[in-house]
């Protein structure tokens, strides 16, 4: 399929998705090698839209399993359809008497598996390698990662009533981690790993340009700059990308050529979502808000 | 073998050294990714390397400096004291060594009250034990402060448990419906039997700040130990310490057994340094709290509060851990001394934001935070 990284990073591209050498490379190799890739970074620098974009790129279904605390396999991976079983053993009454033994094997049969994001993603073929995103692993219990082991390292999950299901053909894993906890090592051992840094001023404005077109030059570069500044104050919660090009679009929906004191003051809620960080932002009565729009604006 | 591969080996065993765990069988792996790329792509070659070696942030800028040192000058030999560079990595500044006595004019700035000591608490017990479990920490001998770490480490800490949303068999009362399918089958369907489960539960975290500043000192080797002790066994304990700067101490408590301990005053840039408290709750708040205060966590904070900081920031920040955690929890040793009153504007600020205040100068009221711990965590 892809032949060098240039490919990769051009394909990338081409969905409006800025990837530096770096993360381009560890995804060439991640696809090349048939290995997870684990991302972690800042809430918002983008590691999700990887996936979304290789499922675009690659024509590919993305299938999503989003963590959260208390995941485990029956949400996660497959469940018996309990309610079908119990009809079936129904019907079978109904047709004459229950062989136990041929009754066990009639109902845990693959008719009666429920596929979760998982299995799903073992069933994929040879043309078209699903994108499987494993989003924010770090909310999960430890002990999913666990069960998680050897899916990755095999592409296998195994039912104990049925059997060890196998892919035909890897999935495109992409594991991406908040990192609220740290993950486990075995679990980082079987993937590539990469960090993804928040965007310097250069990468941030092509990332705005390409995302949101319609902005006027001179605004997306005045924007870039004002959450650039903002990231270098300590802040509680950062700004992310996502947060900066929901901005930059407000701002255009607002018919702005250029930033200014009352509007960014007006949209500020979009790129800082916590009240002490608005606070410390404004300053007093504004003033530091001023300086800020001014540095922005004047560079 | 081809020299290529000879030379990762050989890198791999320098990662090693550094303190990077670079599992056994990996660098196949990078030789097979090598195969998919331009060797001659310096950029393309480190990605690469780096990718498959380095599963921790705080490992890249020691992957960096290897990396340099062995690709770039394949003539010049790597830098002969890797060891040390990775210690360095992880314990960061190692040059500090504990005195072990407070020095004189540290002394002088302390309150009137912390220096005339009690005598009245030690004159009502009977024992040795006894006598040792009510004096002040910070008039062990030695031989004191030998047995007292025994007492400590037999001390038993319980926190309690959080219920997790993760079920498990045979707990709660919920029907469990896999279970109840297959094991009825037997009965034709019929369900007769109903196995249950649950939401099941886990050790609530622990997360503690101390004070090691130079008024401190005299109590912060006890206080380790104290963490120490709390943190043996499952629970997930995180540790931090403060005097100007802030470091965290979770790993090195993991690293080194309880008999250790003061090695990781030895890890602690600013041990007995003064104090900001305010900065040091910042910090905590800022870079820390988010990845360690979830899922239900209590927070112990142990100082004296003789604070040279702005006490409204203190305030401020106290208020918003106290927003993010459990129960908030301040361990002052001072209070243990009759008349002390928590005057400093700083304890004045931070006390509105506490759910406790409790003293921690001797063992006795150690066991007294134990019980209410416990009491807590019943609630």
């Amino acid at each position: 399929m892809l032949a060098s990284i240039d490919e990769l990073q051009a394909l990338l591209e081409r969905q409006l998705y800025i990837a530096d050498r770096g993360l381009a490379t560890s995804l060439f190799l991640a696809l090349k090698l048939q290995r997870p890739l684990l991302l972690e970074g800042e809430a918002g620098v983008g590691k999700t839209e990887i996936a979304k974009v290789l499922a675009a790129a690659f024509d590919a279904p993305l299938i999503r399993l989003q963590c959260y605390e208390g995941l485990d396999v029956s949400q996660a991976a497959y469940e018996w359809n309990y309610a079908r079983q119990l009809l079936e053993i129904r019907l079978m009454e109904a047709g004459g008497t229950v062989d136990r033994q041929a009754a066990a094997r009639e109902l845990f049969d693959a008719r009666f598996l429920l596929k979760r994001p998982l299995l799903h993603a073992l069933s994929g073929d040879n043309a078209r390698r699903p994108v499987l995103l494993i989003d924010e692993l770090d909310r999960a219990d430890e002990e999913f990662e666990g069960f998680l082991l050897e899916f990755l390292a095999d592409y296998q999950i195994t039912v104990p009533e049925l059997g060890t299901i196998r892919a035909e053909t890897p999935p495109i894993v992409v594991i991406t981690s908040n990192r609220t906890r740290e993950l486990h090592d075995a679990l980082k051992r079987r993937c590539l790993y990469f960090w993804i840094d928040l965007p310097d001023f250069d990468k941030e404005l092509r990332i705005v340009t390409a995302k949101v077109p319609q902005a006027p030059r001179r605004l997306a570069e005045q924007a870039t700059a004002f959450v650039q500044q903002l990231r270098a104050a300590e802040l509680y919660k950062q700004a992310g990308i996502s947060e900066t090009l929901d901005w930059v679009a407000a701002l255009v929906a607002l018919d702005r050529v250029e930033l200014d004191p009352a509007v960014v003051d007006e949209t500020l809620g979009i790129l800082v979502k916590n009240q002490e960080d608005l606070q410390a932002v404004r300053g007093d009565k504004g003033a530091h808000l001023e300086e800020l729009v001014e540095r922005a604006t004047k560079g | 073998m081809s020299a290529l591969f000879r030379n990762l080996v050989r890198f791999g065993r320098l990662l090693h050294a550094a303190g990077l765990g670079v599992p056994a069988g990996r660098m196949i792996d990078v030789a097979s990714a090598l195969d998919h790329i331009d060797i001659g792509h310096r950029t393309d070659f480190y990605f690469t390397l780096r990718g498959l070696l380095v599963h921790r942030r705080q490992d890249l800028p020691v992957f960096d400096e290897m990396f340099r040192a062995f690709w770039r000058e394949p003539r010049q030999r790597p830098p002969n004291n890797l060891r040390a560079m990775g210690r360095q990595r992880s314990l960061g500044r190692p040059e500090v060594v504990l005195t072990g006595t407070a020095p004189d004019d540290e002394a002088r700035d302390l309150p009137e009250t912390d220096r005339v000591r009690p005598a009245q608490i030690a004159a009502t017990s009977y024992s040795a034990q006894d006598a040792l479990r009510a004096k002040d920490f910070a008039e062990f001998t030695d031989d004191e402060l030998r047995e007292a770490r025994r007492i400590v480490a037999a001390m038993r800490w319980d926190l309690g448990r959080r219920r997790t949303w993760r079920r498990r068999r045979n707990e709660g009362s919920e029907p469990d419906l896999r279970r109840v399918a297959r094991e009825n089958i037997r009965y034709g369907g019929e369900p007769l039997r109903v196995p249950t489960r649950g939401r099941a539960s886990k050790p609530r975290p622990l997360v503690i700040i101390a004070d090691v500043s130079g008024s401190m000192e005299r109590y912060a080797r006890m206080l380790l130990h104290f963490i120490y002790s709390v943190a043996e066994g499952e629970r997930r304990v995180e540790a931090f310490v403060f005097a100007t700067r802030f470091t965290r101490i979770t790993g090195e408590i993991a690293r080194h057994g309880v008999r250790d301990a003061p090695l990781v005053a030895r890890h602690v840039p600013d041990w007995g340094g003064g104090t900001r408290i305010g900065d040091a709750v910042r910090t905590f708040n800022v870079q820390w709290a988010r990845r360690v205060v979830s899922r239900g966590a209590i927070v112990l904070l142990i100082s004296d509060g003789w604070d040279r900081g702005d006490p409204d920031m203190l305030g401020r920040e106290m208020a918003r851990l106290q927003r993010s955690c459990r129960r908030l929890i301040w361990l002052n040793p001072l209070l243990g001394a009759p008349g002390y009153q928590p005057l400093t504007r700083g304890m004045q600020a931070a006390l509105r934001f506490v759910d406790d205040f409790l003293p921690a100068h001797n063992i006795t009221s150690l066991e007294a935070l134990a019980a209410h711990l416990q009491g807590v965590s019943a609630r």
